[in-house]
């Protein structure tokens, strides 16, 4: 099996809270990462697809439409946004680095006309990061 | 099972075009890869290998015979070459980096094996990065259970 990874970045706000917990054990659970006020990082997510080479390309896929895809999907979506607030997958669910990675997966796996989407990997910083296979 | 992984780097030149095809579906199929004069890359290669830990030395493989076999039989041939004029296997054959992991695959699998029997030594995946933004990897069925560790 070949598997293809494309690599896109974005950058935004986020803050960790649960409104069914008091504020003592929001700050408990979540550490600094429940500053209201939200706070950012840097994200790289790599897009794995995974499929049979194209015997007349040598391709498994066009990487421009996947480069394009997660442009208009992932990237515009939340580049330089406060997830929280403007992003509506986050409006009622913590933009966990986790939560991240499903969703897009889930943006993306729907819109794939080439190939298997394999795996999201989602890095919050260059120590963190989080990989879901959409089960 | 213990994986190993070694990093090493090559460039190398490509053109991205099929015979097959007309100029315009070349064009549209490759963009700016199907540009006649070919274009380079800085390649980095990640070889993995899997096997069981030698009681004795504490190791699954020899680095140093690791690093020979690449050498000799990846690295030599491909560092400073066109990729399509160069290497027998692409006269026929379009140098993506697709093939080119299905190639080098080719290239280690038996020489790392046989010279690993003893551990029961394993090519599991070749990985190339192509650019920072754009890699590629290839896992051979026999392994592609053991995918997530890798």
């Amino acid at each position: 099996m070949i598997y293809v990874t494309r690599r896109a970045e974005f950058s935004a706000s986020h803050y960790y809270h649960n409104p069914s917990l008091s504020p003592e054990e929001n700050r408990r659970v979540f550490g600094k990462c429940n500053n209201p006020l939200g706070h950012g990082h840097n994200y790289i997510v790599d897009a794995t697809v995974s499929g049979a080479i194209n015997p007349t390309t040598g391709m498994v896929l066009d990487l421009k439409e996947l480069k394009v895809l997660m442009e208009q999907e992932v990237i515009q979506l939340m580049d330089h946004k406060f997830l929280n607030k403007e992003v509506p997958a986050f409006a009622e669910k913590n933009p966990t680095t986790e939560n991240i990675a499903v969703e897009i997966w889930n943006l993306l796996a729907p819109k794939l006309t080439h190939g298997q989407l394999h795996r999201i990997r989602v890095y919050e910083n260059p120590d963190l990061f989080a990989d879901y296979y959409g089960d | 099972m213990v994986y190993l992984t070694r990093r090493y780097r090559f460039s190398a030149g490509h053109r991205l075009h099929n015979d097959a095809l007309t100029p315009e579906e070349n064009r549209r199929v490759y963009g700016k890869c199907n540009n006649p004069n070919g274009h380079g890359h800085n390649y980095l290669l990640e070889v993995t290998v899997s096997g069981s830990i030698d009681p004795a030395t504490g190791m699954i493989f020899d680095l140093v015979a690791l690093d020979g076999i690449v050498n000799g039989r990846v690295l030599d041939k491909l560092d400073h070459k066109n990729l399509n004029l160069d290497m027998e296997n692409f006269r026929d054959l379009v140098p993506t980096t697709e093939n080119l992991c299905l190639e080098i695959y080719r290239l280690l699998h038996e020489p790392l094996e046989q010279a690993g029997a003893a551990r029961g030594l394993r090519l599991s995946r070749v990985r190339l990065e192509e650019t920072s933004l754009n890699s590629f990897e290839y896992v051979p069925e026999t392994e592609d259970g053991r995918k997530r560790n890798s």
